[in-house]
């Protein structure tokens, strides 16, 4: 069989299949493009995907300078050492021990509280608690109220001064489009449906508690992502973590992405189907897991897989990645497997009308088998939904836990959703959602690209709303998030258990509520902090996520 | 002015140092603690340095200066008495 791919690269004039059009770069293996350009030239990774991606895709992560990750260890080293110490002398009584510790009546048990995690949290996180868990007291909109505190025992406990800290640039918050707001049209639909419905009914929707509420939001979501039909849940982590043991189990294949959230590894746990895990956004692995799932079958019997799905998400929140869908598409079409799309993050921050990573990269949203989303993102209020075809709603109606046991949701946060989403769609009569979704993109390809002028580390795709800054080392999360509060900006900054031990970070995430004076004031908060604590570790060298290891992947599909 | 300038541009120094070996987490008794333990260290080092390596630089000195005279004959006496 003729291999597109390969005629062209042969030819060296068209562009390549699955990677990019570079001919006549240096170095290429399967259509990449590695160019390591002098340190002050800006350089972005293009990765046009040949026909398969209609719009450029920019992602592009940099890889820890090699000095800093030794001295990021180095940094955990002492830390560690001290954390040894400290524990030796909690152990005999030399200092109060305020951590949990095992009872007396319990000595002779399996130890609780011994593992890396607990010491983690007892000598290293607790020395950076303050950076967390901030109390709040206003709206999480773009600016934000914060209630001061101080320790006066190195972060064991906190006490609250009484004071407040005002307008805080809210950088923090997954608040995209700006619906969390305290007026405007939202706001007003809400409390009057909470009026005339009140705020809840305590009852599944099985039983009394399905309002006209519900039914609306669901015809409303289902159009509005372009699917046959849609379920709502009141939770978001539950309709991942209950519908997919309703949708696969034993005998039944996940192929899951590395980075995949807590929710969906737990609802792939829970089902009981075999689970194996593929490089993040990696389509070479994922192909060879579907190869090799094709061929094999399952383990021991050989029978074929009863399904394979595959779970990714839309946007991965701690690597501001987007998935590629194009392929993950083709390859799913190419295997006849199911694909189940955690829409999270994208639902509403992405494609020019807001309706997710399908809509961003123009595809047809029947592709996808399992549409998931939250409210609680874009849309400022909560719960999540699945949508797709009829057949698996009305399954998943009648068997998926969380449709048979859960509450059905507060009809005022059913308006507030059903409220945005009109307001996205245009069918408020306004233009203010098309404008807020605009308002969005040109937000974070302004944020990203000033960031990357600086000498930041960023990861992730250039329109990603979720911006990852790197920190790498220990003292400087602490650092960071300090001195932004200081300047009044609030930050959210992630560690270890969230992030692999060296690759801190902290995370910004742009709202369609950030004015450009707000961006700036951060930007010029964010450089100086940047120089205060060196920061700005970037060498410019762009070298993609992936290394494709593997064979090409074609996507023609296969003739029946 | 350049005195000032000094000043703050040791301090940052002291902050990256701070910032580095994550002493700017610590709490003052064990800020000590990481103190005494380097400044102890980096003394041994330089007074090991003080005392050995004149003497290390003497031999190696007396060493390639024999090399370069080409006297077989002494040159392997020299080694003998090493």
């Amino acid at each position: 069989m003729e291999r597109p791919g390969r005629a062209a690269a042969v030819a060296g004039a068209q562009p390549r299949a699955n990677g990019c059009s570079g001919a006549g770069h240096g170095t290429l293996r399967n259509g990449y493009v590695r160019r390591f350009p002098a340190p002050d030239t800006q350089v972005d990774h293009i990765v046009h995907n040949g026909g398969l991606y209609k719009r450029p895709f920019n992602e592009a992560f940099e890889e820890t300078p090699m000095l800093v990750a030794v001295l990021t260890y180095v940094g955990y080293g002492v830390l560690t050492l001290f954390g040894y110490l400290r524990d030796f002398m909690r152990q005999w009584k030399i200092e109060k021990c305020q951590n949990a510790t095992e009872r007396e009546e319990q000595k002779d048990f399996v130890p609780l509280y011994q593992d890396f995690e607990n010491f983690y949290t007892r000598n290293l996180y607790m020395r950076i608690r303050d950076s967390w868990n901030r109390p709040i007291c206003s709206v999480p909109g773009a600016k934000v109220d914060m209630m001061e505190r101080v320790s006066h025992d190195y972060n064991w406990t906190f006490t609250y001064t009484g004071r407040v800290i005002k307008d805080i640039i809210n950088m923090g918050s997954y608040n995209y489009l700006g619906f969390a707001q305290n007026t405007g049209t939202c706001q007003e639909a809400a409390a009057k449906v909470l009026s005339q419905y009140g705020a809840g009914v305590c009852s599944s929707r099985q039983e009394m508690g399905n309002l006209d509420k519900h039914e609306e939001l669901e015809k409303l979501v289902a159009r509005f992502l372009g699917v046959e039909s849609a379920m709502a849940y009141g939770m978001g982590f539950a309709t991942n973590s209950m519908n997919i043991p309703a949708l696969v189990g034993k005998g039944c294949l996940i192929l899951s992405d590395e980075l995949n959230h807590a929710s969906l590894v737990l609802g792939a746990r829970l089902s009981g189907a075999t689970i194996r895990i593929f490089k993040h956004n990696n389509m070479q692995s994922l192909e060879k897991l579907l190869k090799d799932a094709i061929v094999h079958g399952q383990p021991r019997t050989r029978r074929p897989w009863k399904k394979i799905l595959i779970l990714v998400e839309g946007i991965y929140s701690m690597e501001g990645s987007i998935v590629r869908l194009p392929e993950v598409i083709a390859l799913k079409k190419k295997y006849k497997s199911y694909l189940y799309l955690d829409e999270a993050h994208s639902i509403g921050a992405l494609g020019p009308s807001g309706r997710g990573v399908v809509d961003y990269f123009g595809l047809n949203p029947e592709d996808v088998d399992i549409m998931m989303g939250t409210f609680t993102k874009s849309f400022g209020a909560a719960g999540g939904y699945i949508g797709g075809k009829k057949e698996l709603i009305d399954y998943l109606r009648t068997y998926s836990h969380s449709a048979v046991y859960a509450t059905s949701m507060s009809p005022p946060v059913v308006e507030q959703i059903i409220t945005s989403v009109k307001c996205i769609m245009g069918e408020d009569g306004t233009i203010v959602g098309k404008a807020r979704v605009q308002q969005l993109a040109e937000n974070t390809r302004y944020f990203r690209r000033r960031l990357k002028e600086m000498g930041f580390i960023i990861y992730g795709n250039e329109d990603s709303p979720v911006v990852p800054l790197m920190l790498y080392m220990p003292a400087k999360i602490g650092a960071f998030g300090r001195e932004m509060l200081k300047r009044n900006i609030g930050v959210v900054v992630v560690g270890f258990p969230a992030t692999p031990i060296i690759e801190s970070r902290a995370r910004f995430c742009l709202s369609a509520a950030h004015t450009k004076e707000m961006l700036d004031r951060a930007l010029k908060e964010i450089d100086e902090v940047g120089d205060l604590l060196q920061l700005k570790y970037s060498r410019h060298r762009l070298v993609p996520l992936l290394d494709r290891p593997f064979d090409e992947t074609t996507y023609e599909e296969t003739e029946d | 002015m350049d005195i000032k300038n000094m000043k703050n541009y040791l301090y940052w120094l002291f902050c990256q140092f701070e910032l580095i070996t994550c002493s700017y987490l610590m709490e003052p008794w064990e800020k000590v603690l990481f103190y005494t333990f380097n400044i102890t260290m980096l003394f041994m080092v330089l007074y090991t340095a003080y005392i050995y390596v004149p003497i290390h630089i003497s031999t190696a000195f007396q060493f390639s200066r024999i090399l370069c005279s080409k006297h077989e004959t002494t040159y392997l006496v020299v080694i003998w008495t090493f």
